[in-house]
């Protein structure tokens, strides 16, 4: 369609939703008083699953079936981009090894704050993936700090040790291992309790690092599978660029 | 304005939408998706927003009748980022080969092609 009449046609549908959503809006609760009751799901989450960050117990326990799908979301969107991305990087791949040109260089502050933040954005990635029952965070959250770890060390300009080190088998294998895992503990919960993904693991006490059944377990799971995905995506997108900073 | 934060989300809904519409770039139009959809983040937290309520974390400091925020929304808008996250990121691996094969990432453009 040409740009004219779709501009015409778009203000026009734009301006009746914008009605719409302006009208439903003022039907709405008014903010700050919702009509549900969240203190019964807080409080039954803490009593029942001794989880003290409710929203991740809502995500890994209540809604449990629907984070197992939402991750082989990820997982399958990390495979397609994958994919994607590699159709017919073998050609650009072998002109650029014959020229032998590095990537594009960082400078040097960029590169210093890079290689002095590595270390310490693992460790508080792998701190929220650990304590995501516990406090702010949990396994997607975590994972993608973890994964950002792999952009540090691009920014580093690290870029030929990455090559080096080839990360992309352990990404793929890190993707793939917390997805079986997750569904691993879903099958579990089919035969110790008889209902896919029931917390059936014992709950300890509430604050405590083992505590809460599983759903420290999935958060684990998850924050592995994440970092495996993120990583993924984003090393196939940096390639992109090398390719091109190459050409 | 108790209303104020849906009015936001609805704004945010119709500009990213209208630059989907007018949008002569790829990256320009995933990014104006990305915006549309963060106004279902502002519109979930919204709903489930309590004034004066605790964040739906239990420490021991929390007293017997002290109100929290809904943890069911702010659950469902982590489900939300997450999949806007994979989405946009397929959208850029397609726009990268739309670029490669076609030489090209105008929309207006690229359907001229496939006409």
């Amino acid at each position: 369609m040409r740009l004219r009449p779709r501009l015409v046609i778009g203000t026009l549908v734009l301006c009746a939703l914008g009605g719409l959503l302006v009208w439903a809006a003022a039907d709405l609760t008014p903010f700050g008083t919702p009509s549900g009751d969240a203190n019964a799901v807080t409080r039954a989450l803490v009593h029942e699953r001794h989880v003290a960050n409710t929203v991740n117990g809502v995500t890994y326990d209540l809604r449990g079936l629907d984070t197992l799908g939402e991750e082989l979301i990820l997982f399958v969107a990390a495979l397609g981009s994958a994919v994607l991305l590699r159709h017919g990087r073998g050609e650009a791949v072998e002109a650029r090894s014959a020229e032998q040109e590095p990537g594009p260089r960082m400078g040097d502050t960029v590169r210093v704050a890079g290689t002095v933040l590595v270390g310490p954005l693992i460790v508080l990635g792998v701190y929220e993936v650990a304590h995501g029952h516990l406090g702010p965070g949990g396994g997607f959250q975590g994972g993608v700090i973890l994964a950002s770890g792999l952009l540090l060390v691009y920014a580093a300009g690290q870029v030929l040790a990455l090559e080096r080190v080839e990360p992309m088998a352990l990404v793929e294998a890190a993707e793939a291992t917390g997805a079986l895992a997750y569904a691993l503990v879903a099958v579990g919960g089919l035969v110790f309790s008889g209902a896919a993904l029931f917390n059936f693991l014992p709950y300890g006490t509430t604050g405590q690092l083992l505590s809460s059944g599983t759903i420290v377990v999935l958060s684990v799971a998850v924050g592995v599978e994440v970092t495996g995905a993120v990583a993924l995506i984003l090393t196939e997108l940096l390639d992109q660029t090398l390719l091109r900073g190459a050409a | 304005m108790t209303v104020l934060p849906y009015l936001v989300a609805a704004w945010l809904l119709v500009i990213g939408l209208w630059g989907v519409v007018t949008s002569r770039h790829l990256v320009h139009m995933i990014l104006s998706l990305s915006v549309a959809q963060a106004s279902t983040y502002v519109l979930l937290l919204g709903v489930g927003y309590r004034t004066g309520g605790n964040a739906p974390i239990i420490t021991t400091t929390v007293t017997p009748g002290a109100q929290f925020v809904d943890p069911v929304v702010q659950a469902l808008t982590l489900t939300d980022v997450v999949v806007e996250a994979t989405v946009a990121a397929v959208l850029l691996a397609l726009t990268v080969q739309a670029h490669k094969r076609f030489g090209t990432v105008d929309p207006d453009e690229l359907g001229e092609i496939r006409g």
